[in-house]
């Protein structure tokens, strides 16, 4: 059962530290809400997590295993276990909606190619994009895109799934198209870190919610505690921020 | 003038003049191609040398760095002088072809390494992550994600390069290799007219080069109707 515990991880862009210490942990078929200003490290763990940044200290431990990130045996199979999803979608521009979702279980991971097509057009089916899988990215809409990196991340059988912001970069009316795909997820069990600014949506899907700001973790609880009862002045002081509009 | 041009003509084109010619041509061609085809070869892997970020690549991204600046800054007839000169002091006996093809293939991975390497930059940072989030090694990347996209980049400044190139080939004359240049240069000395010689050689350089010009330009055109951005 996909377990992720991070202890005392620290980061930083050169000199920059970004992540300064933080704790936080999320148990099989949870869901971890992180929430916080911008620039306060939120997505950096995720980053952290798969490898594209290494740690300055900590650990992070995958089912109970840590992960040494200087070692790249270990970084490709915590790259196995987790998937991301990023702000900007990053699908590959010179691929299909169905290349897109097939390259990585097929040429990386070597699955047959039959096998996970029969996967992918599930999966497209199941984010609603059954009528677009020869469509390139630059012909689909920002919601659009974004629930193909959805799949794609999905057709990598991942443990945990990462979510980077992931409707951040949508116009407003293409939201909730993307949110709906993830409340499925939620639903099904899916171990989930999700990044975002939608309030609302963090407090409906997350089984817990911590709340970040200059690289450190304020706060964390269940979402009715941190939305409604947070006890430290910054949570309460961003939580009034961003509910008043 | 026209009909000195005439009256020359039957004799310019005597069977001997026209197989000197034709291997003249071949010459400039063979140093063309050879230069091109080891350029984007080697150009390619200097170019890979120089993306893993990795300790123990350090030497070898170095000398990848240190070599392309080198070649581009040095002028085409220096290198081919210091070849020449290298070979004949070391003693090896390579024909002059060989050498010029040495120089040929020096310059050209110099050059088209740093036209494949910026067609990689211009491929946007977040594909890279992408394709590493997900296990992708370099080389994958490279192979799946970022040339099919860099392509489109690298091509127009890479044909140009080759147009360009055909033309410096002539420079090898400067060694003594029979080359287009060469050839005219001979042609000349033996008394037929400047402007029968030269003309004739602005005739076959345009042979040689408008194809391989057409080619760079159907390329694109298929290369843009592949998707991109």
């Amino acid at each position: 059962m996909p377990r992720l515990d991070i202890v005392d991880l620290k980061a930083a862009y050169g000199s920059l530290t970004v992540l300064d210490g933080i704790t936080v942990s999320v148990g099989s078929g949870k869901v971890l809400g992180l929430i916080g200003p911008s620039g306060s490290g939120k997505s950096t763990i995720l980053r952290v997590l798969v490898g594209l940044l290494k740690p300055a200290a900590g650990r992070v431990l995958l089912d109970d295993v840590e992960v040494r990130y200087s070692n790249a045996g270990d970084v490709k199979r915590v790259r196995d276990q987790l998937a991301i999803v990023f702000q900007q979608y990053n699908l590959f521009q010179n691929m299909n909606v169905l290349d897109n979702v097939t390259i990585a279980p097929v040429k990386i991971r070597g699955r047959s190619r039959g096998e996970v097509e029969q996967d992918a057009r599930e999966l497209l089916a199941k984010v609603g994009l059954a009528d677009k899988l020869k469509s390139y990215p630059d012909e689909l809409s920002g919601g659009q895109q974004q629930r193909v990196a959805i799949a794609r991340a999905l057709a990598l059988k991942p443990e945990i799934l990462l979510l980077d912001e992931i409707t951040a970069a949508l116009d407003p009316e293409l939201v909730s198209e993307v949110l709906d795909t993830i409340r499925v997820l939620a639903t099904e069990g899916m171990t989930m870190l999700i990044v975002s600014h939608e309030m609302g949506f963090i407090r409906e899907v997350s089984s817990k919610v911590a709340f970040m700001a200059d690289g450190k973790v304020v706060e964390m609880g269940a979402p009715a505690q941190i939305f409604d009862a947070p006890s430290e002045e910054r949570t309460r002081d961003f939580v009034s921020k961003i509910l008043r509009h | 003038m026209l009909d000195r041009l005439i009256e020359e003509a039957p004799q310019f084109f005597s069977y001997y003049n026209v197989i000197f010619l034709g291997k003249a041509m071949l010459a400039t061609i063979g140093l063309s191609a050879v230069g091109c085809l080891t350029g984007i070869i080697a150009g390619l892997a200097l170019a890979l040398v120089r993306l893993p970020t990795g300790v123990l690549w350090w030497p070898a991204k170095v000398i990848a760095v240190f070599f392309t600046e080198l070649f581009r800054r040095i002028p085409f007839l220096v290198t081919l002088m210091l070849i020449f000169f290298a070979f004949q002091l070391t003693g090896f006996d390579l024909s002059l072809f060989v050498v010029a093809c040495i120089a040929v293939f020096l310059i050209a991975t110099a050059f088209l390494s740093e036209i494949i390497r910026a067609g990689f930059e211009a491929v946007h940072r977040n594909q890279w992550d992408a394709a590493a989030a997900m296990n992708f090694s370099l080389l994958e990347t490279v192979r799946y994600v970022v040339l099919p996209q860099a392509w489109r980049i690298i091509l127009p400044p890479a044909f140009g390069f080759f147009v360009l190139f055909i033309k410096d080939t002539a420079l090898a004359s400067q060694i003594g290799v029979v080359e287009l240049t060469y050839a005219g240069r001979v042609l000349n000395n033996k008394g037929f007219s400047a402007a029968l010689v030269f003309g004739t050689m602005l005739v076959l350089y345009f042979a040689i080069s408008y194809p391989l010009a057409r080619l760079g330009v159907r390329l694109e055109a298929r290369l843009a109707k592949a998707r991109h951005r």
